[in-house]
């Protein structure tokens, strides 16, 4: 019952002064929607990377060792992976999927163009697991191409298209890929994917030069590059493995923790809001000094009055943060527009935990900010608060 | 030794003061504002203390009402030595046993005249629901029904006293402690607030401590005390 009562005072108190609750309130309304916005748009941030790199996050990645001497029996070229190791590699992964890659710079023309793309050579059986057709059909024959979603669309290139691939010769486009974004594998948005028979014809490659290892069970992951390890680089180190889960997490982690940093500055702004509360209510304990006096004399405790000044900060703190909370599902909502051209991350609850945080960060502000002030009124000695004036 | 303290505060008066010194430290030098003060108050009885400004009433008075605690000596209010209390144990003794009476009424001004009365009650029962014994402590005190829903800032200076007569009096405490409490009001109203007090001496039994400068009004008290330099120098009655 005293709480409701000291509540109830609390609240008298704080529409008494209306003008001054109310810019305390505005400035935790400030640092919430600061803090929210912020750490939903890093939060979104981290959800689009984590899209355009999931793709490629249950691979594990063999490429030549950078320092190494190479693959197979001396003679060949030691950038590049052997049938023989990638037949190695197939049986140390097994069930799991081995995809060997030939991949080279070609300049190319189209219609009139001439341009630079990548070209990479797949078996036509392994495309449609490690790529996405966005039109047209995978390949058929080997004098076919797929184009990559950004090569297609900067060069104009349509299902039906005729690529001319430096001197090796012309390729029919039968399908343009889905873009893929940014991956740790292959980045066929600005290249093209032929057939590996038509590759091997056009450039006598010695080996590919990287395998990908599409795991089935995430969970294995670990175990099947501890594998790939143990078969390739018994001796010495020939290969490079790299799980790309791993890296995912890296990335992600980096942009977490970027994102936790940038939240952090904003909440800079709570803390200020913080400080203009703690001014409020030090002026409050001034101002009523000698009501403190006579609160003490007609039998309240130093407890009680912590109460009521704490809960004068708290009903300012819940005020501002639920305010503050409302407003920044919008500044969230305008923050990833502009920042990301996009708001499909806005709606998620890693997203909207933010506003959870942000409240809390706000009443915790608040309520920090208020125990000096409620404790030095609680500790106003009664005799001297009765006398001042 | 706590024996002798026991049996110091165990002679039946509601308030003792035994060789009681308070001194306040300054700069320099302490400044005394009482020097070995003894004196014994009944139940029932109506002091006024008197005495020139800094002759040590109010520290008396604050004694009195535990909002201060002696610097030797031993006070005892109800038969209790309030040496040694806590602050949260002499809160308590103020608020169930002593009422206060102030000179500027001091009345809660964010609350009605009536939230000013239920509000000790309140603290002391932790029950909202205590009106009955509200609204019969003010009718008591002789206030316009239709003023309850008032602030203070709407009442006059007779009708906050009234308030504030019926705020200390509404937990029912054997002592009131009043620090001049006429001296903000006009002499027909300080009249009427005096036969207030005691008729509340006379038919309730409350034991009243009345600090003032006025004559005219220490006449109301039983007995009339007069202290200088911290030292009673003389009592009448």
């Amino acid at each position: 019952m005293h709480s409701r009562m000291f509540f109830d005072f609390a609240r008298r108190n704080v529409r008494l002064h209306w003008l001054r609750s109310l810019l305390a309130i505005l400035g935790i309304i400030i640092g919430v929607v600061t803090i929210v916005s912020i750490g939903i748009l890093g939060n979104s941030l981290v959800l689009a990377i984590s899209d355009s790199l999931s793709t490629v996050g249950d691979s594990i990645i063999v490429s030549p060792h950078a320092g190494g001497m190479g693959f197979g029996g001396g003679g060949s070229a030691p950038e590049l992976i052997s049938d023989r190791d990638v037949e190695q590699i197939r049986r140390a992964v097994a069930p799991h999927i081995t995809i060997p890659v030939y991949s080279g710079g070609s300049r190319m023309k189209i219609g009139t163009e001439d341009t630079v793309g990548v070209v990479y050579g797949l078996k036509s059986d392994d495309i449609p697991i490690l790529l996405e057709l966005a039109e047209g059909t995978y390949l058929r024959g080997s004098s076919s191409a797929m184009a990559g979603a950004r090569f297609a669309e900067q060069n104009d290139i349509k299902v039906g298209s005729r690529i001319t691939v430096g001197d090796k010769g012309s390729l029919r486009v039968v399908g343009i890929l889905e873009e893929r974004g940014m991956g740790f594998d292959i980045n066929p948005d600005y290249g093209i994917v032929v057939d590996s028979r038509w590759f091997e014809d056009a450039y006598g490659p010695d080996g590919y030069n990287l395998v990908i290892v599409k795991v089935k069970d995430l969970s294995q992951i670990g175990e099947v590059k501890e594998e790939i390890e143990r078969q390739l680089n018994r001796r010495e180190t020939v290969v490079d493995v790299i799980d790309t889960r791993a890296i995912l997490d890296t990335i992600l982690t980096a942009f977490g923790q970027i994102s936790t940093f940038t939240t952090a500055i904003g909440g800079i702004s709570l803390i200020v809001a913080g400080v203009s509360i703690l001014n409020i209510m030090l002026m409050s304990v001034t101002e009523r000094i000698k009501e403190i006096g006579v609160l003490r004399s007609i039998g309240t405790k130093r407890q009680e009055i912590r109460r009521m000044f704490l809960y004068e900060a708290l009903i300012l703190g819940l005020i501002g943060s639920g305010i503050g909370g409302v407003l920044s599902i919008f500044g969230g909502y305008a923050v990833s527009l502009v920042m990301l051209q996009t708001t499909e991350y806005l709606f998620v609850p890693s997203s909207l935990i933010y506003i959870a945080y942000g409240f809390a960060f706000g009443i915790g502000t608040s309520l920090l900010s208020g125990l000096y002030p409620a404790w030095k009124a609680s500790n106003l000695n009664p005799i001297e608060a009765l006398r001042h004036e | 030794m706590e024996e002798e303290i026991n049996a110091i505060c165990s002679n039946g008066s509601i308030i003792r003061f035994h060789e009681v010194t308070k001194h306040y430290p300054l700069p320099g030098e302490d400044v005394v504002a009482l020097d070995g003060v003894n004196l014994d108050l009944a139940p029932g009885d109506f002091v006024a203390i008197m005495g020139p400004s800094g002759s040590g009433k109010s520290t008396l008075l604050n004694l009195m009402g535990c909002l201060d605690t002696p610097t030797s000596g031993e006070l005892c209010i109800k038969g209790r030595n309030i040496r040694g209390m806590s602050d949260e144990e002499l809160t308590v003794l103020r608020r169930d046993h002593i009422g206060f009476i102030f000179q500027v009424f001091n009345l809660l001004p964010l609350l009605t005249a009536l939230e000013n009365v239920q509000y000790p009650l309140i603290l002391k029962t932790g029950n909202r629901e205590c009106q009955d014994r509200c609204l019969a402590v003010l009718a008591a005190m002789e206030l316009d029904e239709s003023l309850y829903s008032h602030k203070p800032s709407e009442l006059s200076g007779g009708q906050q006293q009234r308030v504030a007569i019926a705020r200390a009096l509404v937990n029912d405490p054997e002592i009131l402690l009043a620090d001049e409490p006429t001296g903000n009001l006009d002499s027909k109203t300080g009249t009427a607030i005096m036969e207030l007090l005691a008729d509340l001496n006379r038919n309730q039994g409350k034991t009243i401590v009345m600090v003032t400068h006025d004559p005219a009004i220490a006449r109301y008290a039983r007995r009339i005390i007069r202290i200088v330099d911290g030292k009673i120098t003389d009592t009448e009655g």
